[in-house]
C-alpha cells in the first residue's frame, strides 16, 4: 500500500499546483489520475493552445504550463498513479483514509484532496454487442504499456492522431498490427499518415480503410473482430487485442458515489477552506462549486494553497502553523 | 426569430424557437434549452460533446470545416449528416431545420 499525507485524486493543473502548496508546509502528495499522462484537460483538450490569463506568462502554451508545473514541483518528489481511475474512498478508525483505484492500488493518506476538474476522461466506446464483457480481455482503450502486446496480434480502430501513432509504435512490438478505419484518408498529422500508408504498402501493417466495427467474438478472451466496409461485404480478422481510440470524454464517475454534497456534478465546498462536508476531504479547481465559482486555472491555484493551510492541522496535529513567504525559507525539498 | 426542431436521445421532438441575429450557435441555443449537451471545450470544435445529426436542413448549413470534421472523425459514430452544434451559426437558413442530439449525455 502507498502511503502519504495528502492523496490528490486528478493530475491537471490544478492537482499538479496543490503538489507545491503542500510541499511548502512539508506534506507529501501522491496524485493519482485516469489519464496515462498528466495535465487534465491542458493536455488532453487543447495542449497546443495558447493561454493568455496566467500571472507572470503574457502568453502560455498549455502543454508548456503542465511542463512548468511539473518543473516546479519536482523538488516535494511527489509520487503519481497514472491510467488508473479513483473508485473507492474507505474512511479509517483514525480518521484517514484508503483510496482503492480501478486497477486496485491503494493508498492511504490522513487528506484527500480531490481535484477532478469535469471528472474522469474515460474512452469513448463503439457500439458493439459484449463490449463490456472483453474489456481487460481483449479490448483495451489506453496503451499503458506497450510490452503487454509483443509478439501478438492488435487491432486499433479510429482515425485520429493517436490511432496513426500507436499503429507506428506497435508495428515493431506487435506480432501484426491492423488499423481499421472509417474513411479513406486520415485527418491526423500528415507525416504520421503518410508513414502509416507506406507501412501498408510495405506490408508491415494491414490498413482496413472505409469499415466500421460490427462484432466482436471469444471464448473468454478476445479472438476475432469482424468489419463492414461501405459496400456492406464483411470480413472477420483474427486477433489477440482490439484497442479502439475514439477519444475521452470527462464523466463525473465514481466520485459522486462519496457521500459528498453535489450540485449539477460540481462538489460543494466551503470557500474559507475548500473543505466539503466530509471532514479531511477537500475539493480544489474545475470539480468544486460556490457562489460565483468561475472555472479558471488561476482560482484553482488560489484555492490550492488555502486549502493546504487548512489541511496541514491533520498532518501534523501537534504543530501549529505559522505563515510564512516562500522567499523568506525557500522552495526546501523533503 | 427562426424556429427549428430537436430530436433528444429518447426521440422526442420538440421545436425551439431562437433569435437569428445574435450570433449565438446551436449549441448555446441547446444549453439555454436545457438539452443535456455537455459541450466541454466551450464551443472551441475541440471536443466534440456536442454532436448532432442535421435530420432536415442539412443544405441552409454550409461545409464543415476542417477542426469541425477533425473532431466528428475521431468519435466513434459518425454519420454522413454529423455536425458539430457549436459550429453552427443560428441563422433564417434554420428554418425548418431538424437535428438530432448525438453528443453524450450531461
Ligand atoms: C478549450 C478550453 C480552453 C480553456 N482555456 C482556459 C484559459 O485560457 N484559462 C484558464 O484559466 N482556464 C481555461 N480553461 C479551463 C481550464 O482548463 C480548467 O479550469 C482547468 O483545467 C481545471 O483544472 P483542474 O486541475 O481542476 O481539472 P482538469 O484539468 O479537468 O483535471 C482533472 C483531472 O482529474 C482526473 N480525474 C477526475 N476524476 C478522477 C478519478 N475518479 N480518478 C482518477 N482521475 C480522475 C481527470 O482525468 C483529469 O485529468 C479552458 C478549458 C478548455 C476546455
Ligand atoms: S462544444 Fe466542444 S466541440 Fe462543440
Amino acid at each position: 500500500m502507498i502511503t502519504t499525507d495528502i492523496c490528490i485524486v486528478g493530475a491537471g493543473p490544478v492537482g499538479l499546483f496543490t503538489v507545491f502548496e503542500a510541499g511548502l508546509l512539508k506534506m507529501r502528495c501522491h496524485l493519482i489520475d485516469a489519464l496515462p499522462q498528466v495535465g487534465g484537460q491542458l493536455s488532453e483538450i487543447y495542449p497546443q493552445k495558447p493561454i493568455y490569463d496566467i500571472p507572470g506568462y503574457p502568453e502560455v502554451k498549455a502543454q508548456e504550463l503542465v511542463d512548468n508545473l511539473m518543473k516546479q514541483i519536482e523538488p516535494f518528489d511527489p509520487s503519481f498513479t497514472l491510467g488508473e481511475r479513483v473508485d473507492y474512498l474507505a474512511k479509517q478508525d483514525d480518521g484517514s483514509f484508503v483510496i482503492t483505484t480501478s486497477d486496485k492500488t491503494k493508498v492511504h493518506a490522513q487528506v484527500i484532496v480531490i481535484a477532478g476538474g469535469l471528472g474522469c476522461f474515460e474512452p469513448r466506446k463503439p457500439v458493439l454487442e459484449n463490449l463490456e464483457s472483453f474489456e481487460g480481455k481483449g479490448i483495451t482503450y489506453m496503451v499503458k504499456d506497450p510490452e503487454q502486446f509483443r509478439d501478438k496480434k492488435v487491432i486499433l480502430a479510429g482515425g485520429g492522431d493517436s490511432a496513426l501513432d500507436w499503429t507506428i509504435f506497435l508495428s515493431d512490438v506487435a506480432e501484426k498490427v491492423t488499423l481499421v478505419h472509417r474513411n479513406e484518408t486520415f485527418r491526423g498529422a500528415p507525416d504520421s499518415a503518410a508513414k502509416v500508408f507506406d507501412m501498408a504498402n510495405n506490408g508491415k501493417i494491414d490498413l482496413i480503410l472505409s469499415s466500421n466495427l460490427t462484432k466482436i467474438s471469444g471464448n473468454g478472451h478476445l479472438q476475432s473482430v469482424s468489419m463492414k466496409n461501405k459496400a456492406k461485404e464483411e470480413i472477420t480478422v483474427d486477433t489477440d487485442y482490439l484497442i479502439p481510440l475514439f477519444g475521452l470524454s470527462p464523466k463525473l464517475g465514481p466520485i459522486a458515489e462519496w457521500g459528498l454534497n453535489i450540485d449539477k456534478n460540481a462538489i460543494e465546498v466551503d470557500t474559507t477552506d475548500y473543505s466539503t462536508n466530509v471532514e479531511r476531504i477537500y475539493a480544489v479547481g474545475d470539480i468544486n462549486t460556490y457562489e460565483n465559482k468561475l472555472k479558471l486555472i488561476l482560482c484553482g491555484f488560489h484555492e490550492a494553497a488555502l486549502m493546504c493551510h487548512s489541511a496541514f492541522k491533520y498532518v501534523y496535529p501537534d504543530q501549529k502553523l505559522s505563515f510564512k513567504y516562500t522567499t523568506v525559507n525557500g522552495v526546501n525539498a523533503f | 426569430m427562426v424556429t427549428f426542431e430537436v430530436e433528444d436521445h429518447d426521440g422526442n421532438r420538440q421545436p425551439i424557437e431562437a433569435p437569428d441575429d445574435m450570433g449565438l450557435s446551436l449549441m448555446e441555443v441547446l444549453k439555454a434549452s436545457e438539452y443535456p449537451v455537455l459541450a466541454t471545450c466551450g464551443g472551441m470544435a475541440l471536443c466534440a460533446t456536442c454532436h448532432v445529426e442535421v435530420l432536415q436542413g442539412k443544405d441552409g448549413l454550409g461545409d464543415a470545416t476542417d477542426p469541425e470534421l477533425d473532431q466528428l472523425e475521431g468519435l466513434p459514430e459518425m454519420y454522413d449528416t454529423s455536425r458539430l452544434a457549436c459550429q453552427i451559426r443560428i441563422s433564417d437558413q434554420l428554418e425548418g431545420a431538424v437535428f438530432k442530439l448525438r453528443g453524450e449525455d450531461q
